[in-house]
């Protein structure tokens, strides 16, 4: 949802990054206005997980030049406790088990330390209790896994089900879901798709990170971009996508070698 | 060499003066019982108190205890229910109470729910006989055991728990034993006997009502006959200050089932040993936790003994390790040449939350037949950065996310207990630890 009044959400400039010494974002830029739902696509390998991650602060990932701008703050200078309680939110690709916690306990944990950090009320067991079982309606998701320990023995399912939930409960200004779609069937894609279409409105933003075109049946993108080599190399609409699923990622790199050498050509004229 | 010289013998003498209070112990109407205690003080004269020196006990120290002589229990029960019914269970609707080791009448509650009969010692007749002569200390190893033959010989109010054939007895048994006097020395005795086919939940907890010094040396023996099912729950919640050595000893009778869950937090030194002797086709889940700080030291040695077939054990053992305490643990699971089929799996997980926090662990299996299936794994560790980041990527503080998962690996074998009301004031002992509000 493009729309005139949107506000920039968040600015990456140059973003380069490494894990254990090895460069994987090299000069990244993006940006997303609130209304928006932009899709990051790429091959294995490319560096869009790393971009995930590195927005939510994951201490294995290092900075090493560029800046994120987040609603007027500089993202790199907040801990990952910081961006989330600033509206940053990251379901993972493969969320943590806590075996021993039950999911109650934990949803309304990490949904009280954000009530107070905005301001607002704090719930008790039984008033979020009443809460949480709406949210969970809308993802179809059975009040049984309230008393289950968190993420244990969910099916992968269940546990991009239980991502979104904590989406929809700590409703972030940013939304980064990291292949949620991968190790779904089309049943439980169509449910977290549909849940995360509820939660996009025209203030938050959406960004989804995948590796195929198939989520974007069900969440329709406004941006698509492209990464390889830790850049983005295209952006388009959502009918890039298609493009990608029917004639997959290499000409993209072929058309952006050649333009590349094509403003060299130019610039040395 | 000179660490190993440094290490002094337990002053001589040590038992003799703790035997001196012994023949004050009024002689019991069964002559069982009193031939099982002369027996003990017999054969103390032949034992010595373990040292470092003794494989068995090179992680535990206990010299500290030989220093100090333990006054005999003076039998003076002033306690009233509203002193320590914190510590009552409402689940358990047959509860007793022993003070200092003493059995408290006035505290307990015996329910004449049929099928269980519950006996105090000095009031037992012959119809008790048969029970005491079957099976009081008949489980517990009394050769080379001086703490179980210390425990014998000052054997005065055990608690003797009898499931009649084919009865469940629905509600759980809570034997409390509550520390009240400092510097004494307790000898606290259960013996469960679960006759064929029958089930019941022994919850065996041990509390104190002051932070000061004192000793605990009890015995447990549980028997399973065929196809019995018993669930046993002990807490260890003795003063910080506080010796507590336990001896516990189980044996499973054929297709009979034994859970165990075990959590120690309080004693300065405890020493918990737990025998699980397993017959064909039995089955047992031994799990423990161990949640120490300070100097606190717990040492757990547990051995699974499959002497028959088709037998199936599994242990979760965990210990979480914060201030300059040191934990220990010695799982044996041992698979004797007739256990064919035998199906063992052990774990045990570590958690060390500062950097002086110590632990030893030997997981050991010794397997003597060719067809098994055994797995056993050990871990150490910090928590895990990613786990960390999971929880502060939900906006928990650094802190609240690393006492989560502190919590959280220790609710996991708090979970196991059976009992709604005591697993909440465990999960909240646990929550206290960690400093954590949920």
């Amino acid at each position: 949802m493009i729309n005139k009044e949107s506000k920039t959400i968040l600015e990456v400039h140059g973003l380069h990054a490494t894990v254990n010494g090895v460069e994987i974002l090299k000069g990244l830029d993006l940006t997303v206005k609130s209304g928006e739902v932009h899709a990051i696509m790429g091959p294995n390998g490319s560096g869009k997980s790393t971009f995930a991650k590195v927005l939510a602060g994951h201490t294995a990932y290092e900075v090493t030049a560029g800046t994120a701008m987040f609603e007027g703050q500089n993202l790199f200078e907040l801990a990952p406790e910081e961006r989330a309680r600033a509206g940053v939110f990251l379901a993972f690709q493969y969320p943590i088990e806590i075996p021993g916690v039950a999911n109650s306990q934990f949803l309304r944990l990490t949904y009280n330390t954000m009530q107070a950090q905005r301001g607002n009320e704090e719930l008790d067991p039984l008033e979020f209790d009443d809460y949480v079982r709406d949210k969970m309606k809308r993802l179809e998701m059975s009040p049984n896994f309230l008393d289950r320990s968190v993420n244990e023995g969910f099916s992968g399912g269940e546990k991009k089900r239980n991502e979104i939930l904590q989406m929809a409960l700590l409703e972030p200004r940013l939304g980064v879901l990291d292949e949620t779609d991968s190790g779904l069937d089309i049943d439980a894609l169509s449910v977290v798709a549909h849940g995360v279409n509820e939660l996009a409105n025209k203030d938050n933003a959406i960004v989804l990170v995948t590796h195929y075109q198939r989520l974007l049946n069900y969440i329709v993108p406004d941006f698509v971009h492209v990464v390889d080599n830790g850049r983005i190399i295209k952006t388009g609409g959502k009918e890039l996508a298609l493009e990608l699923e029917t004639r997959g990622y290499d000409w993209v790199g072929v058309e952006h070698q050649a333009a590349n050498l094509a403003t060299v050509t130019a610039g040395a004229a | 060499m000179s660490r190993v010289t440094s290490i002094r013998r337990p002053p001589a003498g040590y038992i003799e003066t703790l035997l001196a209070e012994q023949p004050k112990l009024p002689t019991s109407p069964l002559m069982g019982v009193n031939q099982l205690r002369s027996k003990a003080v017999d054969h103390l004269a032949t034992l010595t108190l373990p040292t470092k020196r003794d494989e068995a006990w090179r992680f535990t120290d206990i010299s500290a205890l030989t220093k100090l002589l333990f006054q005999p229990v003076s039998p003076v029960i002033s306690l009233e229910n509203i002193d320590v019914e914190h510590f009552y269970l409402e689940e358990a609707t047959t509860r007793l109470v022993f003070v200092d080791g003493v059995y408290a009448s006035e505290l307990s509650i015996i329910t004449e729910e049929s099928g269980v009969t519950v006996v105090k010692l000095p009031s037992a007749d012959a119809t008790h006989a048969e029970l005491i002569e079957s099976h009081l200390g008949r489980h517990v190893d009394l050769e080379d055991n001086v703490f179980a033959t210390l425990n014998t010989a000052f054997l005065h109010d055990p608690a003797l728990i009898t499931v009649s054939r084919n009865t469940a007895v629905i509600d759980p048994i809570h034997v409390l034993f509550i520390a009240t006097q400092t510097g004494v020395a307790s000898y606290p005795r259960c013996l469960v006997a679960a006759e064929s086919g029958s089930s019941v939940t022994l919850i065996e907890d041990y509390v104190a009502l002051h932070d000061e010094t004192y000793l605990i040396n009890s015995v447990t023996e549980i028997a399973l006959a065929d196809n019995a099912r018993v669930n046993h729950i002990r807490v260890q919640r003795d003063s910080g200050e506080a010796f507590h050595i336990a001896n516990c000893s189980v044996s499973v009778g054929r297709s009979s089932n034994y859970q165990s869950v075990s959590v120690a937090l309080g004693a300065k030194t405890s020493r918990y040993n737990l025998n699980v002797l397993m017959d064909e086709g039995a089955e047992c889940a031994v799990d423990g936790l161990a949640l120490i700080a300070d100097s606190q030291l717990a040492d757990t040695h547990t051995c699974i003994d499959h002497s028959q077939p088709h037998g199936v054990s599994r242990q979760l053992h965990k210990c979480i390790v914060g201030g300059k305490a040191h934990a220990v643990f010695n799982g044996n699971i041992r698979v004797r040449q007739d256990a064919q089929s035998t199906n063992s799996k052990q774990s045990n997980g570590n958690l060390l939350l500062t950097e002086k926090a110590h632990v030893d662990t030997k997981p050991q299996l010794e397997i003597f037949a060719d067809d098994v299936k055994c797995a056993h794994g050990s871990t150490i560790g910090q928590l895990d950065n990613e786990e960390v980041f999971y929880l502060k990527s939900r906006g928990l503080s650094d802190s609240v996310a690393r006492n989560l998962l502190t919590y959280a690996f220790g609710a996991e074998i708090i979970d196991r207990i059976p009992i709604p009301s005591l697993k909440r004031k465990l999960e909240q002992a646990v929550l206290e630890q960690t400093s954590l509000l949920l």
